[in-house]
């Protein structure tokens, strides 16, 4: 990752006081954009990343020379067409792709803030790309997208400007993490801190960086992200280049070579703190308690337009809780639509080429786009 | 189809707020759209048919009128449109409760079972009749409770639902469909 000094950068002077207490100035926000703000500004888009994602969400990733994380959806020509819009994606606070996180120097000490570094939530990292609008000189977006945790900020922002984006388009998500889902982010954090390299997340100065620990919670966490039926067929009960199994600990199933294959490409390009403090902000995630229960409250003040995207074989933002959004939306009458994507690819099919899911993307935002422009005629 | 469109536009107030429940491929929404008002959003069961309504840039919640229509507060919609689907739901009367509850008025059209072609067919072919509103065979049908023109006008009267207007002026024998503008 030794590009990473090259990325784009907006350093934030503005003193943001976090949800933990502490406030925070001078810090970097790591962003990337795609295609060309209008002269009306009227077709800005923020899209927000999940999870792993970063900044590069289309084209190839500069530091690890991948397709960016958003390519099916997001480019010259896609869904979300960057020959129309104008796409602002930026890495979360506590993220590791350039934005203000654990491996940042904390100037009190000269060394990596580690687990010295404040405890964030999603609330604190939409009001941080907040002044990316600010920065651009956009009084209004044209719309906030995102899936996953990405879903999460699509939420949190309209809740926080509710006259700040003209349309939302929040996918694969929930208002409120489950059980369920804090367990499986806990599974994950305790695999970190559990490889003796992690300590107690002052590894930078060791030189040993907790890479089991981290490979093990990609791992995990990636089983959630695909179907059963979905890991069958891809699958089923093949074995990995042998005729046979080996009566070893060896991965003999193709699943376990794909999932240590998995683990170890992705411990280069992530850090273990920052998986740590983004799992915290995704737990800690609760709009409906925001607002003391009642999710209405929290677009109750807004004119955007939603359209709430789920897929049918994720169990892990199941349908179920993306309608929870809806009704929420539709108990104070607000302009909101629904669709739920079949699909067997799992909570990952956000991310995939799925073409019901590209199209009513694609649709809802040109046929959105045009009516605010016939509007202005 | 137009003809049905059009009647039910002119029932509409100019830019009232409008739900089509089971709005379909979104034509009548759209027709709407254009006409009356462009506060109007459907809400459709089929997932290709939703498809099709985002294709046309209308509000469309994917959902089941059975289950979905408890989630719109009471008065929350002028008008609610219920074109041609009440005979295919488990609960009719349950939908029909649920209509008048989030709209202020309601529109429901009935394939007229007591049209004369339909009488004919079954008086003397002696089969399940097959005609342009009642396409499919008996087993295939989505419709559960087929009713008359008469019978929705019983059962309007029964449960103290006011019948505003209606295309009653064709009547029961005459008219393929049935058009009604009730209000609790």
């Amino acid at each position: 990752m030794n590009n990473i000094e090259k990325v784009k950068r907006l350093i934030i002077e503005k003193p943001l006081k976090l949800d933990c207490g502490q406030t925070i100035s001078n810090f970097p926000l790591a962003y990337e954009t795609y295609g060309v703000l209008n002269e009306k500004k009227d077709n800005a888009i923020l899209a927000f990343h999940a999870l792993t994602g970063d900044q590069f969400a289309s084209g190839k990733n500069p530091i690890t020379n991948k397709e960016g994380w958003w390519s099916y959806a997001l480019g010259p020509g896609k869904a979300i067409d960057t020959n129309k819009y104008f796409v602002i994606c930026a890495n979360v606070i506590g993220g590791c792709m350039g934005s203000y996180g654990p491996s940042n120097i904390n100037p009190e000490t000269n060394r990596p803030f580690g687990t010295n570094f404040p405890v964030i939530t999603i609330n604190d990292m939409v009001n941080a790309q907040y002044h990316l609008l600010e920065f651009f000189k956009i009084e209004k977006l044209f719309s906030v997208v995102g899936g996953s945790m990405g879903g999460m900020q699509v939420l949190q922002f309209v809740s926080n400007f509710p006259n700040k984006s003209v349309t939302a388009i929040p996918i694969a998500c929930t208002a409120s993490h489950s059980a369920q889902n804090i367990a499986l982010n806990e599974l994950g954090r305790q695999s970190i801190m559990a490889d003796h390299n992690w300590s107690n997340g002052f590894y930078e100065e060791n030189k040993k960086l907790p890479d089991k620990g981290l490979a093990v919670a990609r791992m995990a966490a990636h089983i959630t992200y695909l179907s059963k039926k979905g890991l069958q067929e891809k699958f089923g009960r093949k074995l990995q280049e042998r005729d046979d199994l080996k009566f070893s600990f060896d991965a003999d199933f193709q699943i376990e070579s794909y999932l240590r294959y998995q683990g170890s490409v992705f411990v280069d390009r992530f850090d273990a703190n920052s998986y740590l403090y983004i799992t915290r902000a995704m737990d800690y995630f609760d709009l409906l308690k925001q607002f003391n229960g009642n999710l209405s409250k929290a677009f109750e003040k807004s004119k955007t337009k939603f359209f709430v995207i789920s897929f049918t074989s994720d169990w892990l933002y199941p349908t179920s809780e993306n309608r929870e959004i809806v009704i929420a939306l539709n108990a104070i009458g607000k302009d909101v639509g629904f669709a739920e994507i079949t699909s067997d690819k799992g909570h990952d099919s956000f991310l995939l080429d799925i073409p019901d899911f590209l199209n009513a993307v694609k649709n809802f935002l040109n046929t959105s786009y045009n009516k605010i422009n016939e509007k202005r005629i | 189809m137009k003809k049905e469109f059009n009647i039910i536009a002119n029932l509409l107030k100019k830019n009232s707020k409008v739900l089509d429940v089971g709005c379909g491929d979104g034509e009548l929404m759209k027709y709407i759209n254009e006409k009356i008002t462009n506060d109007v959003r459907g809400l459709e069961i089929s997932k290709n048919n939703v498809q099709k309504c985002i294709e046309k840039g209308l509000t469309v919640i994917e959902g089941n009128a059975e289950k979905d229509l408890k989630q719109f507060p009471d008065l929350s919609f002028d008008y609610v449109i219920l074109s041609q689907t009440l005979q295919a739901f488990l609960d009719p009367e349950n939908v029909i409760n649920e209509l008048l509850r989030i709209g202020k008025k309601a529109i429901v059209t009935i394939p007229n079972f007591g049209y004369w072609k339909v009488r004919i067919h079954l008086l003397f072919q002696g089969t399940m009749p097959v005609t342009k509103s009642l396409p499919n065979e008996w087993y295939d049908t989505p419709n559960l409770h087929m009713c008359t023109i008469k019978d929705f006008v019983n059962f309007c009267n029964k449960k103290n639902i006011k019948i505003n207007s209606s295309n009653l002026n064709i009547k029961n024998l005459f008219s393929e469909l049935g058009i009604f503008l009730i209000e609790k």
